[in-house]
């Protein structure tokens, strides 16, 4: 069953997102997606994430493919103008990729290339948009594809970044343009995400787009704080950075807060499913997985009439 | 640039930071350009907004859509009308009318044509 399908059917979904590479080809593709493949659903395919270039979306979401999980194609507004974005968005279709996540992306100055033209010719609502009528069969000019490429578009949205009331009435104006999904970004006070949640249920938002909160592990309190001072949007509390930094074991400190995010996130209502991130390149995420009771994708679809649902 | 283009220009710089991007949205944005966001988002904030509201790209401003989103909501004399118009879906920016009128624009309808493809199916 496909990542679209659950989504359909309103299971509990299960995605990650794949390491950035540089190099060892498809050899370190299948490392890293050793290490967690078997719990997920779908996996993205980052586009030069946090402004620092890498292999491209289009050419590791096919390497996704290959390795035989679903992709989910991030496509960010920094990098490429209407024209690009088109040609990307349709030649993903030409593989067979049809998951889309569309972002705004971060600015050029958070990268180790500040000095780059930074493009924003669209913004990411747009981009739903236009992923939108491609898939109804026309390029923006109105131009007509036959037949329309067929896509799954999603987004993502920031509970934890001001102005926080009106986040999810931006998610909203997302899921109107067409986002079927939407990622959230990583959400360090759980008070902020159950404040996004219930808002959103109060809306109806649930019903029109699966909201999917995020998880991350790091090794350590110094990975947090990094986070908190380099990520935009991104806050980390101090009192969790100093727990971290504070145990005999900085990593399971660590494995221990995504555990307890991730625990509250499911529990909360609308959730439709989980992402997470890893920094270590090991096989935390799916050791967390196992530690939250989540089976893995083949024991998830084997149920049948009875999906999983989280305790 | 063409006398009114100038205009315009004269006036809503100094007030509103105006870009001269010929397709002004300034009254559904709570009178805040989207063109002083470093990211020339028309459909609100990214997700790099600071703890304290301010940019992601430039710490000493506020962010332009927190501005927008406050200002829609409780600026004097802004009719209800356009209140509500901050959650319209904004077409993409056409850079043809770039430096020229938007108040030319407007009354020609210019500033509305948006590309054949573009819209609900």
């Amino acid at each position: 069953m496909t990542f679209r399908e659950k989504i359909a059917r309103h299971e509990f979904v299960v995605t990650a997102e794949m390491p950035v590479i540089d190099g060892g080809g498809m050899a370190e593709v299948t490392r890293q997606l050793d290490f967690m493949a078997a719990y997920l659903d779908a996996v993205n395919a980052t586009d030069n994430a946090a402004a620092h270039a890498h292999a491209s979306p289009l050419a590791v979401s096919l390497a996704i493919q290959r390795y035989g999980v679903e992709p989910i194609m991030q496509l960010v507004c920094r990098d490429r103008n209407r024209l690009a974005l088109e040609a990307d968005l349709v030649g993903a279709s030409l593989h067979g990729i049809e998951n889309i996540c569309c972002l705004t992306g971060d600015d050029v100055t958070a990268g180790d290339e500040p000095e780059a033209r930074r493009v924003f010719d669209l913004d990411s609502i747009q981009l739903i948009a236009l992923a939108r009528g491609l898939a109804a069969g026309r390029y923006l000019s109105g131009r007509s594809l036959e037949p329309a490429p067929s896509l799954f578009i999603g987004a993502v949205e920031n509970p934890g970044a001001p102005p926080y009331d009106y986040r999810v009435r931006r998610a909203m104006k997302k899921a109107l343009a067409g986002a079927r999904y939407l990622q959230l970004q990583l959400c360090f006070e759980p008070e902020r995400l159950e404040t996004f949640m219930h808002a959103a249920v109060a809306a109806g938002l649930h019903e029109r787009t699966a909201i999917i909160p995020s998880v991350i592990i790091v090794r350590g309190a110094g990975a947090l704080r990094y986070i908190d001072e380099h990520v935009p949007g991104i806050s980390v509390p101090a009192d969790v950075i100093e727990r971290c930094a504070a145990a005999d074991d900085q990593l399971a400190a660590c494995e221990d807060v995504a555990y307890e995010l991730a625990r509250h996130a499911m529990s909360l209502p609308g959730v439709a499913g989980l992402h997470f991130i890893s920094f270590r390149r090991d096989a935390g995420i799916a050791r967390l997985c196992q530690r939250l009771g989540i089976p893995t994708r083949e024991e998830r679809e084997s149920v049948g009439d009875r999906p999983f649902v989280p305790a | 640039m063409k006398p009114l283009a100038l205009l315009e220009d004269v006036i809503k710089k100094p007030v509103f930071g105006c870009r001269t991007c010929g397709q002004c949205v300034l009254h559904s944005t709570g009178m805040t350009c989207p063109m002083t966001c470093p990211k020339t988002l028309r459909n609100g904030p990214c997700g790099g907004v600071r703890e304290d509201g301010h940019c992601e790209v430039k710490p000493e401003m506020r962010c332009v859509w927190v501005k927008a989103v406050d200002r829609a909501e409780h600026l004097p004399l802004l009719p209800a009308k356009w209140r509500h118009e901050i959650d319209d879906l904004r077409p993409p920016v056409d850079n043809r009318l770039r430096g020229t009128s938007s108040w030319l624009n407007l009354a020609t309808g210019r500033d509305r044509q948006t590309p054949a493809g573009w819209g609900p199916e």
